[in-house]
């Protein structure tokens, strides 16, 4: 009997081992790979290997001692990764200007001079400048949180204390609460019209019932793209919506729908309203179709029923609804990146801006830290209302 | 007057959801170069320069062998793990079953630069096995929900019946499991494949020019410069999904049938 339960276990284990295996590789290592870069610095620690432990003895005042010195021109007669030492040039004079020429010709220098003593001071006075050395005793540490400081538009100063950024330098802030705001938007349209849809769809019996659940689910499997193009169409200046609103007379030039919140908040709204309606609706099916009846044979009218029968009880779908419409907004892209203007960019598109447009891998990862860990809270919350973690009623 | 106000409603909710979709497919028979109403003359225009103009023509390739790789792929994972998940033996079944179904939850932006940083190191970037493992990622929680759902309605004693008549672990699992949970491994290769095909931000960051799939390259023309052809290809999909669900439907429905006629 006991072989029996430990090779069925065995068993179990060897069905599940290929797919742990693939999503560990490719799905949790690339996460992994993206948080990493945003906390790993080892630009200069990996180019400069014995500065970097010489010079944590130095307190800062005064020239670094010598063997510090020492340890830097060992550093850069052994740097044949001209690539490497070219990003930590960089890195250093962001840092303090005027490192791009000072390092550079002391690498020429150490590296023409046999000598094994070389000393730096004669070679250039500016050596002798402490905020060169400060620059990068700053920099050895490899590990930082200069990205996620950034992230939510804070630096380090001088000292090292936490302050903001100058306004205007930096709008991550702005863009983490225009992303919050849309989500929310669209979280409180789609409750505002998924609630009532799904009491209806409920009530009804049917034709009328399979009507109302096929207009939800139809959208739900229409490809996403495709109903963006829908939105981008509809939503033209020249588009069926402005046309008609014209034709009629309603207006006399077009509405501005397109590229502007209005837009995005109507596409997202529509491609998420399927997410509020279903988990209400599932709700309310379980409810017994007599209480409202006997609600109403206690002396409650409609109103007072729905009120005080009708509402309560949907509310955990409501919630539930509500969660992951909200945690499924926060990382839309393709539809604000379509139908949305310049200023309806939400914290997707600033991350896959820095990813692919200035390659600013450390802030792309900081960022997207944010976006991921924002969004596997809402998913523990919603996992533990729900019960069931499931997104999709195959 | 409640009930009129109420069916006004459920009017108006099903037009905004259906009507977007309906509305513009018109327009993929358009022989104007502009996506506006009324349309003075049908043509086939844009579906020849679907077939016809390379980028258009490539795309589609591309969607259809990444398509394919990733539903072969996912659905040979996904009902490996469905089938090991059944067993109540399995220790921490309930993080497993999470852990398999976080792609689903993971923003794919977040997903996208990750891959993108990590591919580029293991040679992965801008080739096609790399943008068929990203597409499988996301598309095993679909096979996954689907195939556990059609385990769970087979009937343990059904198994147990075979056994006890002498048929081999092997029998058991070729004979009366897999055709018993076939529908679902079906239906969730159906949504690997929908699910491959509709994929954008994770195709942006781990292509290259050459695995440029149908959404990408219709993605891409909105943000340019938007043409008919767009409609003719969300046109093209949206028929694709449908005749790809109709043949998951039908095979379901077969199965049922001679299951049904089996059973006395």
């Amino acid at each position: 009997m006991r072989t029996t339960a430990v090779r069925e276990r065995v068993g179990a284990l060897l069905l599940i081992v290929p797919l742990l295996a693939f999503l560990a590789v490719f799905f949790l290592w690339p996460l992994w790979t993206m948080v990493k870069a945003s906390v790993v610095d080892d630009t200069v620690s990996r180019v400069l290997p014995r500065t970097s432990v010489a010079i944590v003895s130095w307190d800062g005042q005064g020239s670094p001692p010598v063997q510090v010195q020492q340890a830097l021109v060992e550093d850069l007669r052994q740097a044949d990764d001209q690539q490497a030492l070219g990003e930590t040039v960089r890195r250093l004079n962001s840092a303090v200007s005027g490192f791009r020429t000072l390092l550079t010709r002391t690498a020429n220098a150490v590296r023409d001079g046999k000598d094994a003593s070389v000393d730096l001071a004669s070679l250039d006075r500016r050596w002798n400048e402490p905020r060169f050395w400060l620059a990068i005793r700053d920099a050895v540490p490899p590990y930082t949180d200069r990205n996620l400081l950034a992230a939510v538009d804070l630096k380090r100063d001088a000292n090292g204390t936490i302050v903001s950024e100058e306004p205007g330098a930096s709008a991550n802030r702005l863009i983490m609460f225009r992303t919050f705001l849309v989500a929310a938007i669209v979280t409180f349209a789609c409750a505002a019209i998924g609630l009532p849809y799904a009491m209806l769809a409920a009530a009804m019996t049917g034709w009328k019932r399979n009507v109302l659940l096929l207009a939800v689910l139809v959208p739900l499997w229409t490809s996403l793209l495709v109903r963006t193009t829908a939105w981008f169409v509809l939503l033209q200046n020249e588009g069926l919506i402005n046309g008609a609103l014209q034709a009629v007379g309603l207006i006399e030039s077009p509405l501005p729908l397109i590229f502007n919140r209005v837009g995005v908040v109507i596409a997202m709204t529509h491609v998420l309203l399927p997410f509020m309606v279903l988990p209400i609706y599932s709700i309310l099916l379980s409810v017994p179709r007599n209480l409202m009846q006997a609600a109403a044979s206690m002396g409650a009218g409609p109103l007072r029923a729905f009120w005080r029968v009708l509402l309560p009880l949907s509310l955990p779908g409501l919630l539930s609804g509500s969660l992951l419409v909200f945690m499924v907004a926060i990382g839309y892209y393709i539809t604000p990146a379509l139908v949305g203007g310049a200023n309806d960019q939400m914290i997707s598109s600033v991350i896959a801006f820095y990813a692919t447009g200035t390659a600013n891998w450390g802030l792309a990862g900081a960022l997207g830290l944010i976006l991921l860990l924002v969004t596997m809270i809402l998913y523990f919350i919603y996992g533990r209302l729900s019960k069931s973690p499931q997104l999709v009623g195959a | 007057m409640f009930r009129a106000a109420q069916a006004l409603f459920g009017a108006l909710i099903v037009i905004f959801l259906l009507m977007p979709i309906v509305a513009i497919l018109p327009l993929a028979f358009t022989s104007s170069v502009f996506l506006t109403y009324p349309i003075e003359e049908y043509s086939s225009r844009w579906f020849v320069e679907l077939a016809t103009a390379d980028a258009w023509r490539l795309s589609i390739m591309n969607s259809l062998i990444i398509g394919s790789g990733a539903t072969l792929l996912s659905t040979i994972l996904g009902t490996l793990a469905a089938l090991g998940m059944r067993s109540k033996a399995l220790p921490l079944a309930n993080l497993l079953r999470t852990m398999f179904l976080l792609p689903m939850v993971v923003p794919a932006v977040v997903l996208g630069v990750g891959m993108q940083m990590l591919f580029v190191n293991l040679g992965l970037a801008s080739t096609y096995p790399g943008v068929i493992i990203a597409h499988t990622v996301l598309c095993v929680p679909f096979v996954i929900v689907s195939v556990s759902a059609s385990l769970q309605g087979i009937d343990p004693s059904v198994e147990k019946a075979a056994s006890s008549l002498g048929a081999s672990p092997v029998t058991v699992f070729r004979r009366v499991t897999l055709p018993l949970a076939l529908p679902g491994v079906i239906s969730g290769a159906v949504f690997a494949f929908a699910t491959s095909l509709d994929e954008v931000v994770i195709t942006l960051f781990v292509a290259g020019p050459n695995q440029r799939t149908l959404a990408r390259q219709m993605f891409s023309s909105i943000r340019e410069n938007i043409s008919p052809t767009v409609v003719a290809a969300a046109l093209l999909l949206i028929v694709g999904t449908l005749c790809l669900g109709g043949l998951a439907a039908l095979l379901r429905w077969r199965q049922e049938r001679s299951a049904l006629r089996a059973a006395p």
